[in-house]
């Protein structure tokens, strides 16, 4: 074999393997690192049934409730089009919040509520300081009214 | 004269001319730094939600974004390294790797210091961090293969090849938050649309990524006149540059 | 400016353990990795100056 033509099947090989390994990558996340199931997905059976998962969505606002007993928390993970209610025992992340991003693994209970083990925070890439998102709140509120006034 | 740019590829050429840059980037690196570290801490205000935890995020992301760009710089000159023949392209491939590998850890360390007080864990497998592991073992991955070939030519050409292999990691990287659910949320900055940060920690940011632009380019380029001193001790103008004891100390 | 004084700065709003603890490890891979570059440096020009200089001035 040339030189020239050993080169060749080198780089022929190097892609050969980078599509390889892309090809096997790309395969390794789709089919096992699902890190979360929206509670669509949950609703349509697509998560794993008698074993542990995760649930992705957001905190229903005005969900969140603790038990008589202190320890457990109940709340209900949306993605606005489905509901999951959640049970958990423990120690919420400080950025745990009503309307805020939440990933919570357990398992789903035969009374469709889900048993969580472990409840993490998702938050968002926004960044701003406190009067900012005041402000934001304050405008997204005021929209909101005109929008009711124009509507009554 | 169409040789004159093939000049810059011998090790001969690009030795002192590193030399007098390093430096100047060591300078700029740590002017950088300090005006980042002031905006960072001093300007850039608390967060609405994170509170003080995300000033993380000046260290964090350029340090990710550092990873990042040091591994495609590094690809690159494997690909220019193993097309072209230069014997320079992989020396510059071997300079930068420590620096991405360090860039890996700390991007990985302060994302984890990050993650516990705000999602509530130190880690998860997720599809962003999981990646970003993987590009730290591919950092060690090259230099380890390349110290286990005695053979350079051979090591370089084995290494440059694994290089070339790992460089799909880095759109996984990039990309894994859109395209898997992970835990890690979306990028703030991004060139399709507006940066979803205030201006000032934006800026702090930025001020920080220029930093580590500066410091990566210093470092790789002192680690550079090693490793050509490394390679080219046999040489005759690393000997006659050795041979006067002031010119030796002064090298 | 965003703090009433050293010690608010210091304890950064309670999260000093992994702001600081952040920081501190950037800076000592950093030191750490200009160390071992030092390190590397040094052995390399003590080969090339023996290697050089004895056939320069056989003493």
């Amino acid at each position: 074999m040339k030189p020239r033509h050993k080169r060749l099947t080198l780089i022929v090989a190097g892609l050969a393997a980078l599509g390889g390994a892309a090809a096997f990558v790309l395969n390794a996340f789709q089919s096992n690192l699902v890190f979360f199931y929206s509670p669509t997905q949950v609703a349509a059976h697509e998560a794993p049934a008698g074993k542990s998962f995760r649930i992705g969505g957001l905190v229903q606002t005005g969900s969140l409730q603790r038990e008589a007993d202190g320890i457990t928390i109940r709340f209900a993970v949306t993605d606005t089009a489905h509901i999951v209610p959640v049970a958990y025992k423990g120690i919420l992340p400080d950025l745990f919040k009503e309307g805020k991003g939440v990933v919570a693994q357990g398992q789903l209970g035969t009374d469709g509520v889900f048993q969580a083990k472990e409840v993490l925070a998702k938050h968002d890439e926004n960044y701003m300081p406190p009067e900012a998102a005041e402000a934001v709140e304050r405008a997204h509120k005021s929209v909101q009214q005109s929008q009711k006034t124009l509507v009554q | 004269m169409e040789l004159n740019i093939w000049r810059f590829a011998s090790p001969q050429v690009i030795y002192p001319i590193a030399g007098r840059m390093v430096p100047v980037f060591m300078a700029l690196a740590a002017l950088f730094t300090l005006a980042g570290l002031y905006i960072a801490f001093f300007v850039a205000p608390t967060d609405f939600q994170q509170g003080e935890s995300y000033r993380i995020i000046f260290i964090h992301v350029p340090a990710a974004w550092m990873s990042m760009l040091i591994y495609l710089v590094m690809a690159f000159w494997c690909a220019v390294g193993m097309i072209m023949n230069t014997r320079l392209s992989f020396m510059m491939a071997l300079a930068l790797a420590p620096t991405g590998a360090f860039m890996t850890f700390i991007a990985l360390w302060t994302g984890a210091l990050w993650g516990k007080p705000t999602w509530g864990t130190w880690w998860v497998w997720d599809a962003r961090l999981t990646s970003e592991l993987i590009l730290l073992f591919l950092y060690v991955g090259f230099m380890s293969l390349h110290a286990a070939i005695d053979d350079v030519r051979r090591a370089d050409r084995a290494a440059g090849l694994l290089a070339l292999v790992g460089v799909v990691n880095v759109p996984i990287i990039y990309f894994s938050v859109q395209w898997w659910n992970t835990l890690h949320q979306g990028a703030s900055v991004s060139l399709t649309r507006a940066p979803s940060m205030a201006s000032t920690m934006l800026a702090g940011m930025l001020v920080m990524t220029i930093a580590a632009w500066m410091y990566g380019i210093a470092m790789s380029l002192m680690r550079l006149r090693t490793i050509v001193l490394e390679r080219e001790a046999d040489s005759d103008w690393v000997q006659e540059l050795f041979a006067s004891p002031a010119c030796g100390a002064k090298a | 400016m965003n703090w009433g004084s050293a010690a608010e700065f210091f304890a950064m709003g309670g999260y000093a353990t992994y702001v600081w603890g952040s920081y501190a490890v950037s800076v000592l891979v950093i030191v750490g990795e200009l160390l071992l570059h030092g390190r590397r440096r040094r052995t390399c020009l003590r080969r090339l100056g023996r290697r050089v200089r004895p056939e320069k001035n056989p003493s």
